[in-house]
């Protein structure tokens, strides 16, 4: 008995190992999705085509990273797709009003951003509420305060283009500048999820972190037991997705110069989907990053998909809900097996 | 309790209580824990079992009466506290997380590591080795350690959850219930496992509404009821059938079975 392997599990076949895994259900997904619009619309396969298709996976990817690992840590975020643009309307409105160069407002809104994830992980580890109502609240809270604070200074919806400001340009190289490589063209967010898809994984898998995000999800009371630091591990999660946040909003604000104060409601749940059809359970305590990078290439496959089928994009709904419904019902059932007692 | 002066208890409890606001969930309780003995706590459910356990492990604090670590008055602030302390304690559902591999729940809370700054990791391949051999030195023979824990049986959670304790360095080991939701011979298992973490040295609190467990491998038993300590006694001041008559309620079992006499 020396190996940590013995001779009773030498014939557990490879396939029952992949089918522990929490991506499993997602890649099947993928490849099938993958599989219908290659033959469904002729463009499909082309690398112009797959770079549209990266671009559109990474605006919701690098949201769903983080939020798949507070998912995991047993939380939900609803109010990160308008902390989104809180993070953009706040670089853009400091930059302006103090006539700063724009990397201050970013450094600002980085705070800000922040800020406001930590106060969200606070209010839940002292008031011990579902993190569904207190992030609603953060929700509805930060809606008000985009729209109500942009007209408040600017007097319509959208902020004032900072395109002529200092420092604009190095931003847009930064958060939204466009890579050729091989002739095609890439935008800059690809790179971005994919270091925070090799980051997250970094921590779940190898760090003393991702032990407790695991653990504080999966059993919260014996994890606190054993001398977790729940409450730590939990607002360190919220700071994680206020994080991507500040990313997606810088890339939001330096595509265009301005931002338009209502966007983003409507996007937590887009996020959330990503990492629940990427087997993370909405219980907690399962599920990976990769998983939700799968998610969200299964997202924009389908939404450029319906575009280069030259369907109707109605149907992008349909097709994103019935996804939802096929990943988790496999996804409760690779659970089952992982769970199963004897 | 103050018989012969002997070595310090590793843990001592006198004369403590604990109230829920005005609910007295626990009064005047005391007792000792030596290393390399066992001490039961019996009770029914409701005595009191699990407010004692929490006050031994630092999930609460005592109003009244005094505990005592290795001789010295303290007061657990929190359930790392006791650990530092020497203190461990295996609850009977929130021992493990289960969808986490055994590896990773065999070290949570305690994970060593290795590198430096930004590449400061869990040192992965010393966490699936130790594990191993920790469990088998303890006699689980374990397949796969990468397979979550919820696939083991009861018993082979208590188990891990107890070689755990005894990896490190724990003195006190506190066992809430262990055999509770077990059939006999799993229950047969853990009380292996619990006599052969006494034989390494720790001082082991047993808790149980099963005389039978307790009287098997017990040094020391308080009983518990309705929050009061109604008896304490060392294994060679009672016997079984006493044992088990005081835990079955004493004159209320003579009450019941009147009562429920067919006629």
């Amino acid at each position: 008995m020396s190996a940590i392997t013995d001779e009773r599990i030498l014939h557990a076949s490879p396939l029952r190992k992949l089918l522990g895994r929490p991506e499993l259900g997602s890649v099947v997904g993928a490849i099938a999705v993958f599989l219908f619009f290659a033959v469904a619309a002729d463009s499909f396969l082309k690398a112009s085509s797959l770079s549209t298709v990266l671009y559109a996976s990474s605006t919701i990817g690098i949201m769903a990273v983080p939020v798949a690992l507070l998912m995991i840590g047993g939380e939900f975020d609803l109010s990160a797709g308008v902390l989104v643009t809180s993070s953009a309307l706040v670089s853009s409105m400091f930059s302006y009003q103090m006539t700063a160069n724009v990397w201050a407002g970013v450094g600002v809104s980085l705070l800000v951003t922040l800020a406001i994830g930590a106060f969200n992980g606070f209010m839940l580890t002292r008031t011990k509420l579902p993190s569904f109502i207190i992030t609603l609240g953060t929700f509805l809270m930060l809606t008000g305060m985009n729209l109500g604070f942009t007209k408040l200074i600017s007097d319509t919806v959208s902020t004032k283009t900072i395109a002529d400001m200092e420092g604009f340009p190095t931003a847009h190289d930064v958060f939204a500048s466009t890579l050729t490589v091989g002739g095609v063209d890439f935008k800059i967010t690809i790179l971005w999820w994919f270091a925070l898809i090799a980051l997250a994984s970094w921590i779940l898998l190898r760090t003393r972190a991702g032990n407790w995000i695991f653990a504080v999800g999966g059993n919260q009371d014996a994890a606190r037991a054993v001398g977790v630091p729940v409450a730590r591990t939990k607002i360190g999660l919220y700071m994680g997705v206020a994080f991507g946040a500040w990313i997606s909003g810088q890339h939001l604000l330096f595509s265009y110069d301005v931002v338009q104060s209502g966007e983003g409601v409507g996007n937590e749940l887009i996020y959330i989907i990503a990492a629940v059809i990427g087997g993370c359970l909405i219980t907690g305590g399962y599920g990976s990053a990769v998983g939700s990078a799968v998610g969200a290439f299964i997202f924009g496959m389908t939404s450029k998909g319906i575009v280069f089928a030259e369907w109707n994009p109605d149907w992008f709904k349909f097709f994103l809900g019935a996804m939802l419904l096929l990943a988790t019902l496999l996804n409760a059932w690779v659970r089952k097996r992982a769970e199963a007692t004897k | 309790m103050t018989k012969t002066p002997r070595r310090t208890a590793l843990v001592e409890l006198s004369d403590v209580s604990k109230h829920y606001g005005n609910v007295r969930a626990l009064e005047g309780v005391s007792l000792e824990v030596h290393a390399g003995e066992i001490t039961c706590v019996l009770g029914d459910n409701g005595a009191g079992k699990s407010t004692l356990i929490k006050i031994i492990a630092g999930l609460h604090q005592h109003d009244g009466g005094t505990l005592r670590i290795d001789g010295e008055e303290t007061r657990l602030a929190s359930p790392r506290e006791a650990l530092d302390r020497g203190i461990a304690t295996v609850y009977q559902d929130l021992a493990v997380v289960p969808l986490m591999p055994v590896w990773r729940n065999f070290f949570l809370g305690s994970e060593p590591r290795k590198g430096t700054g930004p590449f400061k990791r869990m040192d992965v391949d010393l966490m699936r080795r130790t594990t191993h051999s920790e469990l088998l030195r303890m006699g689980i023979d374990l397949r796969d350690v990468d397979q979550p824990i919820g696939t083991l049986s009861g018993g082979e959670r208590q188990c891990v959850a107890i070689a755990r304790a005894v990896h490190f360095g724990a003195k006190v080991l506190v066992l809430d219930e262990p055999t509770a939701a077990l059939g006999v011979k799993q229950s047969g298992v853990v009380l292996k496992y619990v006599a052969a973490a006494r034989d390494q040295g720790l001082g082991v609190v047993l808790i149980t509404h099963n005389p039978h467990h307790a009287y098997l491998v017990g040094d020391r038993f308080v009983l518990l009821k309705r929050g009061s300590m109604v008896a304490n006694h060392t294994r060679d001041s009672v016997t079984l059938d006493e044992l088990t008559r005081q835990m079955a309620g004493g004159n209320d079992l003579d009450d019941l079975r009147h009562e429920l006499q067919r006629t």
